[in-house]
């Protein structure tokens, strides 16, 4: 004890803290303030899943895969091959590329959704980590990041067994993982709008079975969109899930994607207009 | 044990520095002019203004909804006040402002919230260690830092227990170790023994009054008198957000009641707000089947009630509990 009595002063520098200029505002909409205070909160989040991470690995694995051998080699045997861009693909592979953007897209809903409300709501510890030097500004980033991350993770592990089952071996597929890290990103900051306005778990339902369910059956994971009619296929066109599709199937098939630039545009701009509208529903959820 | 873990405390060089400098004993340390906060049409806080002197607890006391825990979010940059300006004179003697400085002013500050927001997931040590890096306290200086602060907290044995397996007080003294990871100069304390047992609220208390003692300021709201009896070098009585009184608990009481207290209670003594003998105090109250005498020489009064054996009195000095309930009044409030 004595030893610790006479502790040194500590010799690292203390963290510097910038004074925010301007009148203190209330409106939500304004800018958000960060800095590297959202570095802690995101290993808080890292560290408490290190502690649970081989059963969440499972889970985060193990459906994705049951659903592609249960549609890939089931249904793959009586569909046979699919018509992609006018080359045949194998159903297995039309599938597998598609359903590894609804993992990202699952992966970082959950965490987004259920994870962060029990952060946010039921174990208030965004409370507690507001009442150090860290602004909800950041801990809405530490956790869109984290929700990214936990999307990537899962989307390695199964890009990982894909391999092993030698479903692709392109190595287009290493353009692929920005990508999905960008669709994790994408549907994190989507799903903290609804995290914000939830007053309960069962409020997620509406955004399961109203949002991303239907989403799922529309962006081609399963079909070809051109299966739809006509003015379907062109509201399709607008979804976010779809551009991440078509961003990560022609990859998969050793292709290059076709209209980059507008599919890109879409995950970014559809990211950065639901992470500020998380943002200031989140400030009003916290009369912050 | 536990004063090894205050020298661990005091040894600290912010403190110290704080303790040779003897200008910023005279200025106070938290400053709060005409605060005002809204929530649409309600008006929660109106014209709050009071400061803290280093060294000192100031107490909030007021009942359920009386603007208590908003005060406190103001204070620390959770909310905007509508009104008002909130200074505090940091360890360097910069005059920082909420909520324009809230991130330098929190990194001086220690919180223990009305509700424990303690990871479930960490063992106590690890719910310290995290608590520290978000003041971006490196690790070795937090593995230094947490015997010493579980020493404190009674929690030694507990290091690697998670908050589940803890009971109230040690959950709430967890919360309080956790609080000065960052060896705070002020902290702000909501509520921090509601919902104890009696054994667990000493034993924080105790832990406070050492805080107080190596010069920590304290910040306090609560609704237990004897709590605020205790701990508080000054009170604020605060209702509808407003400041009914200010002073010393003994200051207080002298202004505002009358120094001794007749409780009167059995068959018959609702009548007795009405018989003559009602002039014997300064002034009576009827409460429920309870008639409370409240007058400066009980004596007589005592004389008389003694001729009517059926009644039973209970005679006592006046305390904050008669003063709070004088000052806002005996209706039952939200949630109570």
């Amino acid at each position: 004890m004595t030893e610790i009595a006479q502790e040194t002063p500590p010799t690292e520098p203390r963290k510097r803290y910038r004074r925010v200029w301007g009148g203190p505002s209330l409106n939500p909409w304004r800018a958000p303030k960060l800095d590297g205070s959202l570095r802690p909160v995101f290993m808080r989040n890292f560290l408490v899943w290190r502690k649970l991470a081989i059963p969440s690995l499972v889970g985060n694995i193990a459906e994705p895969l049951i659903w592609l051998v249960a549609f890939g080699y089931g249904m793959g045997a009586l569909v046979g091959s699919v018509n992609f861009n006018g080359t045949a693909v194998p159903y297995l592979l039309f599938l597998a590329s598609g359903s590894i953007c609804m993992s990202a897209m699952n992966a970082a809903s959950f965490e987004a959704l259920y994870s962060a409300f029990s952060r946010m709501h039921m174990q208030k510890t965004w409370d507690g980590i507001m009442n150090a030097p860290v602004r909800l500004d950041d801990v809405v980033m530490a956790e869109m990041l984290w929700a990214a991350y936990k999307a990537l993770f899962t989307v390695t592990a199964i890009l990982g067994v894909m391999l092993v089952l030698g479903i692709s071996h392109s190595w287009k597929l290493l353009l692929a993982w920005p990508v999905l890290w960008l669709v994790g990103v994408t549907f994190s900051c989507i799903a903290l709008i609804f995290n914000a306005m939830a007053k309960g778990y069962d409020f997620f339902t509406y955004y399961f079975t109203l949002f991303l369910t239907p989403m799922m059956f529309l962006s081609g994971i399963y079909f070809p969109r051109t299966q739809l009619p006509g003015w379907l296929q062109t509201l399709t066109d607008y979804l976010p899930l779809t551009a991440a599709i078509e961003l990560v199937r022609p990859l998969f098939l050793d292709q290059w994607p076709t209209h980059v630039a507008s599919n890109l545009c879409l995950l970014i701009g559809v990211t950065v207009v639901a992470f500020w509208v998380a943002l200031a529903l989140t400030r009003q959820r916290f009369r912050a | 044990m536990a004063s090894e873990a205050l020298d661990l405390v005091a040894m600290d060089d912010e403190l110290m520095d704080n303790a040779t400098r003897p200008s910023t004993e005279t200025a106070p340390l938290l400053h709060c002019e005409n605060l005002v906060k809204r929530f649409g049409d309600n008006t929660v806080v109106q014209d709050l203004s009071f400061s803290i002197n280093p060294g000192e607890c100031l107490g909030i006391i007021g009942p359920n909804g009386a603007g208590k825990t908003t005060t406190i979010r103001m204070c620390l940059g959770l909310t905007p006040p509508d009104a008002g300006h909130i200074g505090y004179s940091s360890v360097h003697g910069q005059a920082l402002q909420m909520p324009q400085d809230a991130l330098a002013i929190k990194a001086e500050l220690g919180v223990v919230s009305q509700m424990d927001t303690l990871d479930p997931d960490f063992t106590c040590e690890e719910n310290i260690w995290v608590y520290g890096s978000y003041f971006g306290l490196g690790r070795d200086e937090l593995r230094a830092r947490t015997p010493g602060l579980l020493d404190f907290a009674v929690l030694a044995q507990k290091a690697n227990a998670r908050p589940g397996e803890l009971s109230g007080g040690m959950k709430r003294r967890l919360s309080l170790a956790r609080a000065l990871v960052n060896n705070p100069r002020l902290l702000v304390l909501d509520e921090p023994t509601t919902g104890l047992d009696p054994q667990a609220r000493h034993l924080m208390w105790e832990r406070l009054q050492q805080l107080l003692q190596v010069g920590k300021s304290i910040l306090l709201t609560t609704h237990f008198m004897d709590e605020a009896e205790r701990l508080c070098d000054r009170l604020l009585v605060i209702d509808h957000g407003r400041k009914l009184a200010e002073g010393t608990p003994r200051e207080l009481i002298a202004q505002h009641i009358e120094p001794e207290v007749v409780e009167v209670y059995g068959p018959g003594a609702q009548q007795l707000i009405t018989a003559p003998i009602r002039s014997r105090a300064d002034r009576a109250e009827l409460v429920g089947d309870t008639v409370f005498f409240y007058t400066h020489h009980a004596a007589s009064l005592l004389l008389e009630l003694a001729r009517q054996p059926s009644l039973r009195t209970l005679h006592r000095p006046a305390n904050l509990e008669d003063l709070f309930l004088k000052l806002t009044g005996r209706q039952i409030r939200e949630g109570a």
